[in-house]
């Protein structure tokens, strides 16, 4: 389970984050929507640790998550970038086997191969493409392999940052349908960071609303076009007037 | 306020120097320490010494070739004007491996590396791949940066041992087809007026300057603003930064290994 509990988050005088409270259970699918630069990334980062939090506590199954053994932390995780983030000067097979060719989850290099290929075939690559270069793929591919990448080690919870951003409506089914797949079948608590409207609905058991550096509503996604909110109202139907100012 | 705001300008200007030197040397220290701590990561290493060291060389050779051509005809033409141009072999010799290989070597390789490690970890950092290695339990700092400042440390000494030969070469050749010496006279007065030390003493330099482009590209890079601006200017803050500070470090060296 993943605890946040009154996070904050300045940079400068930005104010980003301004007390985020948010639990998400174990094997919950948990999709946080918001506007763009309402700090949804800096939350997803500030749980990884890439992000220092400026006061607030971030628990994973109680433990700090700044303190203990961050490798050993990390090795719990998997993550697909909003735009890939895959190495270019690695083969897309050795983007995908990163962490099975380095480090304490090492394994001899034909074998991190053959599961890279699985892990690609896994999510509709063909072999083909192990020993391409992510420059040499299209945009949906390389969230394709980036998705491959995130799985590859078996992880506990795997993390979506904006998974369908510049993909076409049709490939960004397919994304949302593959997390979908792949979250159930691992049995992986997941969050995932979007504003795009059929992603929560494919994606998410739950919702949570980031607006103004706080969390305004959460709940199940099937209360989601019931609640009153005026927040979430604006949001999910995409109104220019409401609650949240359409100049930012 | 109109005579003291220049001298607040100066003062704010010093302290960010003073600043930026000081976050540049814990990251050299930094790089320092995890040199001889695992993980190591050879095949990152083995491609940084193909890059900064075999992709070097044409530039640092053709630099050394027309360097020592134009050394040799500089030192007749001064040497002439007190019947001393016989010293062109020795002083040609010497000025490449003390001074000019090491330099120019430097400044070279500071033009070709420190500009492409910047952009390299800059553009990384920007498309998030530096957040993704950490994610991937891999610390950037011992994934990119070590390996490429070792490398540089220990390729660019070959660079300048390299450029020194074919530098001594150029003049040898000007001095033999332009300013009439005797091949064989020209090369003994090579071998007979330089000493070890003067070649070592380069190799040294060079190391040094290696590490210097090397850190200067890595601190850039990884300390890169966002977009193809700060990109950009990463990597010019990383040309001139190892530049000039291949500069200072020269002098200083020279002033530690041959001052009396």
């Amino acid at each position: 389970m993943i605890t946040l509990s009154g996070v904050h988050k300045s940079f400068g005088p930005n104010r980003v984050l301004r007390g985020v409270d948010l639990t998400i259970a174990k094997g919950e699918s948990m999709v946080i929507i918001g506007g763009s630069g309402t700090g949804k990334s800096v939350l997803l980062k500030s749980v990884l640790g890439l992000v220092t939090p400026d006061a607030g506590s971030i628990t994973l199954d109680g433990q700090d998550v700044t303190k203990g053994d961050r490798d050993a932390f990390l090795a719990r995780f998997g993550m697909l970038f909003q735009g890939g983030a895959l190495f270019d000067s690695l083969k897309v097979w050795e983007n995908v086997a990163f962490r099975l060719l380095r480090g304490t989850m090492a394994r001899p290099k034909a074998e991190a191969r053959e599961i890279a290929i699985e892990k690609l075939r896994r999510v509709g690559l063909k072999p083909e493409t192990a020993d391409l270069f992510p420059a040499e793929l299209s945009g949906g591919m390389q969230k394709r392999v980036g998705l491959a990448r995130a799985i590859a080690a078996s992880p506990e919870i795997i993390f979506f940052d904006e998974p369908t951003t510049g993909l076409d409506p049709i490939m960004s089914g397919v994304i949302n349908d593959l997390i979908r797949e792949i979250v159930v079948e691992m049995g992986a608590t997941a969050m995932t960071i979007t504003h795009d409207m059929s992603s929560v609905r494919a994606i998410a058991d739950k919702v949570a609303m980031l607006h103004d550096g706080l969390i305004r509503w959460t709940g199940p996604v099937g209360e989601m076009d019931a609640t009153p909110d005026p927040y979430v109202q604006q949001f999910i139907h995409g109104r220019a007037t409401g609650p949240i100012a359409a100049v930012r | 306020m109109i005579l003291t705001a220049p001298l607040a300008a100066l003062g704010r200007m010093t302290l960010a120097l003073l600043a930026a030197t000081g976050r540049i040397a814990l990251f050299a220290a930094a790089i320092v320490s995890h040199i001889f701590r695992p993980p190591f990561y050879p095949r990152e290493f083995g491609q940084a010494l193909m890059q900064i060291g075999w992709f070097s060389l044409p530039v640092v050779g053709l630099t050394a070739v027309f360097t020592g051509g134009a050394l040799a005809l500089q030192i007749y033409s001064g040497g002439a004007r007190f019947n001393a141009e016989a010293v062109v072999p020795s002083i040609v010799a010497i000025g490449m491996v003390r001074e000019l290989g090491p330099v120019l070597g430097g400044l070279m390789v500071a033009a070709r590396v420190a500009s492409s490690i910047a952009a390299e970890i800059g553009t990384m950092k920007v498309t998030e791949q530096i957040d993704a290695l950490v994610t991937l339990s891999t610390n950037p700092l011992k994934y990119l940066a070590v390996p490429r400042v070792l490398a540089a440390t220990l390729a660019v000494p070959v660079l300048v041992a390299v450029g020194d030969a074919i530098g001594i070469a150029g003049g040898w050749m000007v001095g033999v087809q332009r300013l009439g010496f005797n091949s064989a006279t020209y090369l003994q007065n090579t071998a007979d007026f330089l000493e070890v030390w003067d070649v070592t003493s380069g190799q040294w330099k060079g190391a040094a300057f290696g590490f210097i482009v090397a850190v200067m590209g890595c601190y850039h890079g990884m300390n890169s603003g966002r977009g193809a601006q700060g990109v950009g200017a990463a990597t010019k803050a990383a040309v001139v930064g190892a530049s000039v500070l291949i500069l200072a470090a020269n002098y200083l060296l020279t002033e530690v290994f041959f001052s009396a």
